[in-house]
């Protein structure tokens, strides 16, 4: 068990140092553009242009530049955005990162909650109206895009209905950490969470009712119904169980993708100081270390989620551990 | 046929329809037989005669919608057919289990095999977890598992096929059922794991008193293992009786159609394996007069208008055809003698 688990680090390790590399180079080393006049941003005088060229090493090869911005980045940590009067890019990203965290943990909860309830539920009915209504919910809430009912949730929660009982406790549009406030937390956040979760909730309720109505055909469900099992425990503990494999690399993939900053429209919409929304202002104002930093932060995130998944899926699946 | 006032599975012209296209399919019909305690009744017939769909159907195991399932089938006095699902599941798994053809996929991936027969003793008799295992334990040593403490720990996929029967076979027996209805237990076995199974299964009679339904389409495993035989032909039965008086003088073209196809083991071998020719017809295309009519080599104008009806030939034997009506049956299988060693 222990020795899978060492070989999965390693590979991870070194996928990481195959993104920092490409992302690197497609930043910096791709012909045709000064990567000096990107980082010094719009309209840079001269003299900026001398001492970026000096401070990233730009006028070395290109294994030093390398070495030169992964110090920056990791080591050092001040990587600093020229277009942003010398903001410094690494604190920024760590304190945008908890928000993102705060968000697409909780709406990972309710979406994993609920999809779990809608799936299930949907199978063990299996072609009747309850089956059809909440298939059909899902697929209302996939296609519903977030950044719009975002917009329409702030539209019935800030504006139109905030003066009624029943939106009256719905604070204005911005992120209060836990640390200050854990009831402000919780009532800033709670409907960015569902509205982020809506459409994870439609795609994951309908991937899980699909397995599971396959599984229903398979042999070891009709030997779990043989021993005179009730249909709930076949359902749960043989079918649910089962299909949670394939549930689980899903959700890793997704969970990593929004972590990673793909939670972007949602944070935007609901002004919250996350690596998505940070990504959004330094695409906006062409902020090249910052972008190249989050596109980073957002890769490291995806694979270490990756190894997360994969570690997990050896405790989920006997077949896996035995399989290396 | 041992006359036993009350036997232990009485099962009277079972039906089992589903719908296709508008109508009602028979996937079997009218099918009649019984098991008496202690008894291994072999269930014969090719792919598509309806041997599992009967056992799904006594097992209330079909879940396909609109199934409808008629007739009567008595176990120990208990109607089966119609009974409430929580009356069945008691049954199920207690008193009447079952054991089915591919070991590979039976068992749940992610569980050990120790949990998933624990799962089952537990679902019929309130014991602790620790007193199932040691009873898990006892029942795979008795199936001839070696080190049964840790195969019980054991995922599936870590097991061999003859294992996985085995274990299977401990899962099925481990609230002392008194009918075991195995569902082709062999065929996914190679020859020598599939003898000792049939060994074990055998052996069951004395050891829990079970009674066994074996269904296969091995004429070989019937002549070895079973005392009654019944031949399902395309979801009807074509013949019934003890295995020994059925394999001397089959009395339906049919059964005599399978026992010509296997190659004799001791004399002359023929120098081409007769085979059936054609094949079974699906359920929707059944022909309105004997469903083996199209094939056999006797067929004349009265098998044509109507299936003929199940006639009494003698010592409990029973055939669906009109020859030895007639006063024309098949001549006694020169082989006979030969097919049991």
């Amino acid at each position: 068990m222990i020795a899978p688990l060492l070989r999965r680090l390693g590979q991870t390790l070194l996928v990481l140092f195959g993104v920092s590399v490409l992302v690197f180079a497609v930043f910096f080393a791709t012909p045709g553009a000064d990567p000096t006049a990107r980082i010094a941003g719009r309209n840079a005088s001269p003299q900026i242009m001398e001492k970026v060229r000096l401070e990233y090493g730009f006028d070395r090869a290109l294994p030093v530049q390398y070495a030169t911005m992964m110090k920056k980045l990791f080591i050092t940590r001040d990587l600093a955005s020229y277009a942003d009067r010398g903001e410094l890019v690494v604190p920024q990203i760590l304190q945008a990162a908890p928000v993102t965290a705060c968000l697409v943990c909780g709406a990972a909860f309710i979406w994993v909650g609920a999809s779990i309830i809608m799936g299930t539920l949907a199978a063990a009915m299996k072609d009747t109206w309850v089956d059809r209504t909440l298939m059909m919910a899902g697929l209302v809430g996939i296609s519903i895009p977030v950044f719009w009912l975002g917009q329409v949730a702030n539209l019935v929660t800030q504006s139109r209905y905030h003066d009624t009982w029943l939106f009256s406790w719905v604070p204005g549009l911005g992120y209060v950490p836990f640390s200050e406030d854990p009831g402000g937390w919780f009532r800033a956040l709670v409907i960015p969470w569902v509205v982020l979760a809506v459409m994870f909730i439609g795609i994951y309720s309908r991937v899980l009712r699909a397995d599971l109505v396959a599984l229903a055909g398979e042999d070891f469900m009709r030997t779990a119904r043989a021993k005179g099992l009730s249909p709930t425990r076949v359902m749960l503990r043989h079918g649910l169980r089962t299909a949670l494999v394939t549930f689980v690399s899903l959700f890793g993939l997704d969970f990593a993708q929004l972590v990673g900053g793909g939670a972007l429209l949602t944070e935007v919409v609901f002004g919250l100081p996350g690596v998505g929304r940070l990504t959004y202002r330094a695409l906006t104002n062409l902020d090249l270390p910052v972008i190249m930093a989050t596109v980073m932060y957002s890769a490291i995130f995806v694979v270490v989620a990756n190894a997360v998944v994969d570690m997990v899926y050896l405790l989920l699946d006997p077949r896996v551990r035995d399989a290396r | 046929m041992p006359a036993d006032p009350v036997p232990l599975l009485d099962v009277r012209d079972l039906c089992v329809s589903v719908p296709a296209n508008g109508s009602m399919i028979r996937l079997v019909e009218n099918v009649s037989f019984c098991v008496n305690e202690a008894e291994i009744v072999g269930l014969v017939g090719e792919s598509g005669s309806g041997k599992s769909v009967t056992a799904m159907a006594l097992m209330g195991l079909i879940d396909s919608p609109g199934v409808q399932v008629s007739g009567s089938a008595r176990f120990r006095g208990q109607e089966l057919v119609g009974m409430a699902p929580r009356a069945l599941r008691n049954l199920r798994g207690g008193d009447i289990a079952m054991i089915f053809q591919d070991p590979m996929t039976a068992f749940t991936p992610v569980y050990t095999i120790g949990w998933q027969i624990d799962e089952q003793i537990r679902a019929h008799e309130r014991l602790s977890r620790r007193a199932a295992r040691a009873r898990t334990v006892q029942l795979l040593a008795e199936m001839g598992v070696p080190d049964p403490a840790r195969t019980a720990q054991r995922y599936p996929h870590q097991l061999s096929g003859g294992l996985r029967q085995r274990a299977m076979i401990a899962m099925a027996l481990s609230c002392n059922p008194t009918l075991l209805i195995a569902d082709e237990p062999t065929t996914a076995l190679d020859v020598t794991v599939q003898a000792q199974i049939l060994d074990l299964l055998r052996g069951l009679r004395h050891s829990h008193g079970s009674s066994v339904l074996l269904i296969t389409h091995d004429m070989g495993v019937v002549a070895q293992t079973c005392s009654r035989t019944l031949v399902l032909y395309s979801g009807r039965m074509a013949e019934s009786g003890p295995t020994a008086t059925l394999f001397a003088r089959p009395a339906h073209p049919y059964t005599a159609a399978l026992l010509d196809s296997i190659p004799p083991l001791y004399g002359t071998r023929p120098h081409r394996l007769p085979a059936i020719a054609g094949v079974p017809p699906t359920p929707q295309e059944r022909p309105a007069g004997c469903a083996f009519g199209p094939r056999c080599a006797y067929v004349h104008a009265t098998c044509l208008p109507a299936p003929p009806p199940l006639a009494s030939i003698g010592a409990g034997q029973q055939a669906a055809c009109v020859l030895p009506t007639e006063g024309k049956p098949l001549p006694p299988r020169a082989t006979a003698q030969a097919m049991q060693p």
